[in-house]
């Protein structure tokens, strides 16, 4: 080696530049990451503040943070904002828990054996293209306006997704930690039992997770086609009398809602599989 | 050579992908293993030495041919027969004692036996205070260790074991070589053992056998008349050394072969 190729070793700097930063897949410090974090949210919660004081946007549009709140704290107090959410949340969680009931074992029957996957996948990969906001007329005239057609909405929504998603995680498995259950003397039904179920359980967790986010899309379709509550209902009541302010109220309660399903999803990942690598 | 405990008589495996030219990934083999014998294997890679692994363990049919265990025909994975994979195959649902004591609880074995198995083995690999670890928290190499563990707390009588030190550093590597021999030693069991490095080869296995690249078949089977028990200084013993250069040249040809060359670059 010529002495030419000889480099001092350059100690690592501790001297961070944005370039640090930005490097694919690097994990950055928790201090960093949290200041980009509030930073983005402060940044929207400024952006809504010049638009609205500011008067860049007219307040029917766009209203001001403080007419926002103050609509919402009257729509808690008179009860309007709970009744609403009450009649969502629990149409949302029975469309949903049904799907899953149903559809987590079919799916998983699915990406294991191949002669379940031939004997269903035509039917699934028919009706799956079929947008659920077109069945509602017929979902309308088979079981009414009431609760129950718009469960029935969100679990035709969820259902058909939920078994590809699941037969997907299950299809995944590693071979080889079904062989190697053989070679430990597993049965068929252990290997089933031990060894598929639990693997696809962090899968599992991220499908229903997803889905529940789909859930509140179909929700708020049913409600908008024919609803006398719920927040689908409460955002079309208000557009009709101009009260923006309530719109957003009924806008944030969804995405607060929703927010809160995924970090609660998050969080009972970490809890229940804590050996799941996204644990 | 008495009645073979292993016997494998004109294994042929043809692999049918759709859209793809069918490979032979295996030609005619047969081969024989005595009971309690250590029976190495090397061969350029994609020879088909896994795939030979997974016929024993009943886990791949052959296209034609049997493989006859204690003289019956093997079709089906059983717990007799142990392997080691070459990638990871750890539950990552279970902890090191849970995957360890796998087999034993499997098969119906009381709790009190599982954890005492389990420790034992755990103890063994040198994984002693990670009972309680899951997979992801553990190295690539203790992750191996673990797999290791788990196969031998089933006490099969035939190992498959497929580049099972591959992931070690040197050192680890030589402390489980060591460490099979002494636990074969103190319980005989018969080892089909697949490896890259032709000093492991040689340092394990009564036998070795040389496959040809692909379709892999038989190209020569050399005789490691060494005595036991082993400890690594025999590695740089004049036998030793005469044996490995008569193997490295049968594998460098075959490497070439592989390759693509008609002959290897001359071997001083
Ligand atoms: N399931 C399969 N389907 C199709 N071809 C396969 C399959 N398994 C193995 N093969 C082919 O068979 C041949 C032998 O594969 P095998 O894994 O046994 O090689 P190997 O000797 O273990 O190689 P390495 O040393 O790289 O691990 C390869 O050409 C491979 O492509
Ligand atoms: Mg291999």
């Amino acid at each position: 080696m010529s002495l030419a190729q000889v480099r001092p070793s350059s100690p690592r700097r501790a001297r961070r530049t944005i370039w640090d930063v930005l490097r694919p897949h690097e994990p950055i410090p928790r201090g960093t990451y949290l200041a980009i974090l509030a930073g983005s949210g402060l940044g929207m919660v400024a952006a809504w503040c010049a638009l609205t004081y500011g008067g860049v946007v007219a307040p029917l549009f766009l209203p001001s943070p403080t007419t926002t709140i103050r609509s919402g704290i009257t729509l808690v107090a008179d009860g309007t904002l709970l009744q609403n959410a009450e009649a969502s949340l629990s149409v949302i969680v029975t469309g949903w828990a049904l799907a899953v009931v149903a559809g987590v074992p079919i799916g998983i029957l699915m990406g294991s054996f191949k002669a379940v996957e031939a004997l269903i996948e035509p039917v699934i990969d028919f009706v799956r293209y079929l947008p659920v906001s077109a069945l509602i007329p017929l979902l309308i005239l088979y079981i009414g306006i009431g609760t129950a057609e718009k469960v029935a909405v969100i679990f035709i929504g969820t259902f058909f997704q939920l078994v590809l998603l699941v037969a997907d995680v299950a299809a995944h498995v590693p071979r080889e930690q079904i062989d190697v259950s053989y070679t430990l003397g597993a049965s068929r039904a252990q290997v089933i039992r031990r060894v598929l179920l639990p693997a696809t359980l962090p899968g599992v967790m991220d499908t229903l997770r997803i889905t529940m986010g789909w859930a509140w899309t179909y929700l708020v379709v049913a409600e908008l086609v024919s609803a006398d509550r719920g927040l689908g209902f409460m955002i079309l009541d208000s557009m009709r009398g101009f009260f923006v302010d309530r719109i957003f109220v009924g806008l944030a309660t969804i995405g607060g809602l929703g927010l809160g399903f995924d970090l609660a999803f998050k969080w009972l990942h970490r809890r229940l599989l804590p050996w799941s690598p996204k644990a | 050579m008495a009645a073979a405990k292993l016997s494998l008589r004109e294994i042929t495996v043809v692999f049918r992908a759709r859209r793809a030219p069918e490979v032979v990934a295996i030609d005619r083999l047969s081969l024989d293993v005595a009971d309690r014998e250590i029976v190495s294997i090397v061969g350029p890679s994609g020879c088909g030495k896994s795939t030979l692994l997974r016929l024993v363990a009943g886990l791949v049919r052959p296209s034609a041919g049997e493989i006859l265990l204690d003289g019956r025909v093997v079709t089906d994975p059983g717990a007799e027969r142990g392997m080691v994979f070459q990638s990871y195959t750890l539950f990552p649902w279970l902890t090191v004692q849970g995957n360890v004591e796998f087999g034993p609880r499997i098969r119906g074995m009381p709790e009190e036996h599982c954890r005492e198995v389990a420790a034992r083995y755990i103890q063994m690999v040198g994984l002693t205070g990670f009972e309680r670890a899951y997979p992801k928290e553990l190295s690539g190499g203790m992750m191996q260790r673990v797999a290791i563990a788990r196969a031998l707390a089933n006490d099969p009588e035939v190992l498959l074991m497929d580049e099972p030190f591959g992931a070690l550093d040197a050192q680890t590597r030589a402390f489980m070589q060591e460490l099979l021999l002494d636990i074969w030693q103190k319980t005989p069991k018969t080892i089909l053992f697949v490896t890259h490095d032709i000093d492991e080869a040689l340092f394990l296995g009564s036998r070795v056998y040389v496959m040809t690249a692909r379709p892999g078949r038989l190209r020569a089977e050399v005789s490691v008349a060494l005595p036991r028990p082993r400890t690594l200084e025999i590695t740089t013993s004049e036998e030793f050394v005469a044996i490995k250069r008569r193997v490295l040249a049968m594998i460098r040809e075959e490497a070439g072969k592989a390759l693509g060359m008609e002959t290897a670059p001359a071997v001083p």
